[in-house]
């Protein structure tokens, strides 16, 4: 054994603890994305041979899930743009994962749209470039979540609705309110299912609207504190009787297979892919919230040229008809419906019904019902409610 | 002391029983890997060999495996040199902020997977400004299976002792000839445990792995992870888990092997 | 110390003809290193110190630096206001203590029965079996560690699922998901990492002292109690570390078997993720931090850091 020792430990010690903070607190500054106005493409140039898509499940299929079940192969042999794809499970991952700057395209729903436009983290889209964005749906283009300040941000992709899933076995009667997962949830403790992020809050808000109408809550997004207080409780309540909470889509998809799940929020493609058939869905009368997706452009797209290539090819009518079936929503082409038979179930085209969902938006505190007399919450405090709802 | 029978006998049959309610999942998923059912329901619906075609002709699995293996590799490489270095530092010499070193060592493995993760991703975006990808994982994994290699190569250090280091020195050998021909064969056991554990650390890992991989790199854990629901990915992660534990009997009983033969040499 | 530092002796081992030159470099290195130790830990230290220095300590110190900044709720960047708001929510609010004490509780139960069960096991292996019947024990613990930790998670929210395993063999009376199936798939989970330390503890009492103790008069019980305990101990406390470290930071098991439930890894999880908040996220890390540090701080003493 070798005795060593250093003169001047504390002061060795001292300079060590110092230089490790600076350089830890120098650090952690942001990336070199600047939240002011980004550039968008002028004209379209050579394709680079690859895209990197980050989307919801089933809106990006190649063939690998259900090989009968592909449009990306299509595309890649058109353009040579070869695709790489990742999915997501909610619009607070999508928000996170596009801060890596490692994705080129991303279909956003309306709650992630403008947060990503605010970030910095998608640039405008010069929809010149994209010959099939005068065949998508007039009521569709620039609304609220897909534009700022007339500058169009994505190309819309569909819409469609939450609906309510049940065990068609256990669940008896027929469900046809949202009452089963909510104030009746108990009859089926411990099996109730709902979906996993904090706009879920809307689901409970609109529930609210229709049994409580004093709350006097007109828009599920824009709650300020006594009605988020009153949605609160009302899912507190609703998680005594949860099983799961579920945001990757297979897992609920399992979880209704093996039982383990009976009733609660589902997406249309989730039922169309369970196989044990026991299954069905209803769009409740108390209405529903939904989504409207866009397709957009990250700022710092390594290859923004296939990116816009992606972006023509799902909005042509043929792949926009198919990704759009598989998922089950309402088209955004407005020749997709000669490409599909189930067009009116899904309300396509349907102006009115489209003004009635309750699409994904961001909570801000500038209440989104136009009140200005009180300050709504906004979503990093629906953010904080639904950790402790969850408990 | 001396154990009656009934004693030696009960202790057999509580060994017998953990073992079989450890091997239990595992022989769930071995039947599992049969099963002709994607959801994986229980009993099994019927039987087919389909799900073993698939995961040998599996491209994502392949490549995962190849890219875990890749990773492995590089971090116990790593990670062996570091151990080394540092438990020879420990063991032969006494210092001011032994036990400070002896303590860092141990963190990157003390501290939950997603602490350390969130910490080097963090570190990596943006103090040192690297894409994330294949590097950035062998770093992390180096990282905490240096741990493994430097409690084995302590342990041998402090048996042996520094008596034939110190003849070597005497007869005139540099340091770096004693390394080599003294101090390296009696470690080599040692580090060969440390390093196969280090190898099925790093290749196991997945809480670390998923704040530091790219997004086009993936380790078989990772891809495990993606497809774990997947209806029809589910039985090739099953076949996939059943032929990692076959082929881990090699190694492990290589090493069991030289470990004993040492001791009969004591 | 070596008794020759005098590099002008020929060594008289060397093979014949082939003297080393005596003013190398490399020669002369070796002798300044062989006699200054300070220079030889130094040369050691280096490399791995600035390794671990670079890639960890800093990386940790700037993530705890993040916990008392704030990010921005809409555009979600770090915003570098010193604060400590985040601290005190950790500290004070109802939600992360009652998580808190939930993984606490979860990971002590856990190492509680991974000790309980590993105790006879590894005694059987130690001290009952033949070399041959160790050896193969041995290999038999080892390696469910290959399994992938995602697989076995799996099978067993298979095994507990509805209709599956756990509910054909107790008749429809499986736990299901939930906190007790945390518990039991954790322990499982690190069962291996815990009958290891304790089976290379038993192995290292040396036989002699249980047969001197039972020449002694003592019974088997007396022996287990007063001599093999307190040797064993650290490498008990050993064990222990492992199996509560790991299932305090834990957050994939919870995501599978554990239903609708939340320990301290899912909450920095989400925050890292889904809530897009750095900052609170470092502050809820501070806390299995802190646990983790008093905790080795107090098994230090026993000397189970020697036995991991």
């Amino acid at each position: 054994m070798y005795r060593t020792t250093a003169h001047r430990p504390a002061l060795v010690a001292g300079i060590a603890i110092v230089s490790v903070a600076l350089l830890a607190a120098c650090g952690t500054s942001n990336g070199s994305s600047d939240s002011g106005a980004q550039e968008k493409l002028e004209e379209l140039g050579e394709f680079e041979g690859a895209v990197s898509i980050l989307a919801w499940p089933g809106y990006v299929e190649d063939g690998s899930n259900d090989p009968e079940v592909d449009w990306v192969s299509p595309f890649e042999e058109e353009t040579g743009c070869e695709v790489t794809s990742k999915t997501y499970g909610t619009s607070d991952e999508a928000f996170s994962l596009m801060k890596t700057g490692d994705y080129d395209v991303v279909a956003a729903s309306g709650d992630a749209s403008l947060r990503l436009v605010a970030a910095g983290d998608v640039a405008p889209v010069n929809t010149d470039l994209i010959p099939n964005y005068e065949g998508i749906y007039e009521f569709l283009k620039m609304q609220s979540w897909n534009s700022v300040d007339g500058e169009s941000y994505g190309i819309p992709h569909g819409y469609g609705v939450n609906l309510l899933m049940y065990n068609t076995d256990e669940v008896t009667p027929a469900p046809t309110s949202w009452s089963v997962v909510f104030d009746g949830s108990s009859a089926y403790a411990g099996k109730v299912t709902a979906y996993d992020s904090p706009i879920y809050i809307a689901d409970a808000a609109v529930y609210l609207m229709a049994t409580q109408p004093d709350l006097g809550i007109e828009n599920p997004y824009a709650l300020d504190e006594e009605q988020l207080a009153a949605a609160v409780d009302l899912l507190k309540a609703q998680r005594a009787n949860v099983g799961e909470y579920w945001s990757d889509y297979l897992k609920e998809i399992q979880a209704f297979e093996s039982g383990d799940s009976v009733v609660g929020t589902t997406w249309q493609v989730i039922q169309n892919s369970v196989t044990t058939g026991n299954t069905a869905v209803v769009l409740p009368e108390e209405g529903s919230t939904g989504w409207s997706d866009t397709w957009m452009i990250a700022s710092e797209a390594e290859h923004p040229n296939c990116a816009y290539a992606w972006l023509d090819y799902i909005a042509s009518p043929e792949a926009n008809a198919q990704a759009t079936a598989y998922f089950g929503e309402a088209p955004s082409n407005q020749a997709a419906c000669e490409f599909r038979d189930d067009c009116e179930a899904y309300h396509a085209g349907d102006e009115e019904y489209a003004a009635q969902v309750w699409y994904w938006s961001t909570p801000i505190a500038e209440c989104l019902d136009g009140r200005t007399d009180v300050e709504c919450t906004d979503y990093s405090a629906w953010t904080t409610a639904w950790s402790e709802i969850k408990g | 002391m001396r154990l009656s029978r009934t004693t030696r006998v009960a202790l057999g049959t509580v060994t017998v029983v953990i073992l079989a309610v450890v091997y239990l999942p595992l022989g769930v998923v071995f039947v599992n890997s049969f099963s002709t059912s994607r959801n994986l329901a229980w009993p099994p619906p019927g039987f087919t060999l389909e799900w073993w075609g698939r995961a040998f002709r599996s491209q994502g699995a392949l490549e995962a495996l190849a890219t875990s293996v890749q990773v492995a590799l590089a971090s116990t490489a790593i990670a062996l040199v570091l151990g080394t270095l540092i438990s020879l530092a420990l063991q032969r010499h006494s210092f001011f902020g032994r036990e400070a070193v002896s303590l860092l060592v141990i963190l990157p493995i003390a501290l939950p997977g997603i602490v350390t993760g969130i910490a080097l991703n963090n570190a990596f975006r943006t103090i040192l400004d690297v894409r994330l990808g294949i590097m950035t994982i062998i770093v992390a994994h180096a990282t905490f299976c240096i741990v493994t290699v430097f409690n084995n190569v302590l342990a041998r250090l402090r048996r042996t002792g520094t008596n034939l280091e110190d003849a070597s020195a005497d007869l005139g050998a540099g340091v770096w000839t004693t390394f080599r021909l003294v101090t390296f064969p009696q470690l080599r056991s040692a580090l060969f445990a440390g390093g196969l554990l280090a190898f099925a650390l790093s290749f196991d890992e997945i809480i670390v792995t998923t704040f530091t991989t790219g997004s086009g790199v993936t380790t078989l854990p990772i891809w495990i992870l993606d497809n774990l629901f997947r209806p029809n990915q589910a039985p090739i992660v099953s076949v996939i888990a059943v032929v990692l534990v076959a082929i881990s009997i090699v190694p492990i009983y290589i090493a069991q092997r030289i470990g004993g033969a040492e001791q009969i040499q004591k | 110390m070596p008794l020759t530092t005098d590099a002008s002796r020929a060594p008289s081992t060397e093979r014949a003809g082939a003297v080393p030159e005596r003013t190398t470099p490399a020669r002369r290195l070796s002798v300044f290193l062989n006699t200054h130790a300070r220079a030889r830990l130094a040369l050691l230290l280096t490399v791995p110190l600035t390794w671990l220095v670079l890639v960890y300590v800093v990386a940790l110190a700037a993530l705890l630096v993040t916990a008392l900044w704030t990010v921005d709720s809409f555009t979600g960047e770090i915003t570098q206001t010193w604060t400590l708001d985040n601290i005190i929510t950790v500290l004070t609010g109802a939600l992360y203590q009652t998580v808190t004490v939930r993984t606490i509780a979860v990971a002590v139960l856990v190492t509680l029965i991974d000790i309980v069960v590993a105790l006879p096991i590894a005694f059987f292996m130690a001290k009952v079996a033949s070399p041959r019947l160790q050896r193969i024990l041995v290999i038999a613990v080892l390696m469910p560690l290959w399994a992938s930790y995602l697989v076995k998670a799996y099978a067993w929210r298979s095994v507990l699922s509805e209709g599956g395993v756990a509910d054909w063999a107790t008749g429809g009376n499986s736990p299901g998901f939930g906190l007790p199936a945390t518990v039991l798939t954790l322990s499982y989970l690190w069962l291996p990492y815990v009958i290891l330390p304790i089976y290379a503890g038993l192995e290292r009492v040396p036989n002699s002292l249980l047969e001197a103790s039972s020449d002694l008069g003592a019974s088997t019980v007396t022996t287990l109690r007063l001599v093999v305990l307190p040797l064993l101990w650290p490498a008990i406390i050993a064990a222990s570390i492992f199996s509560f470290c790991l299932s305090l930071g834990d957050y994939i098991t919870v995501n599978i078997v554990g239903g609708a439930n939340q320990l301290l890894g899912n909450l920095v999880y989400t925050n890292v993720g889904a809530a897009n908040n750095l900052p609170l996220a470092a502050a809820i890390a501070l806390v299995p931090i802190v646990i983790i540090f008093v905790y080795l701080g107090v098994v230090r003493r026993t000397g189970a850091l020697e036995n991991l």
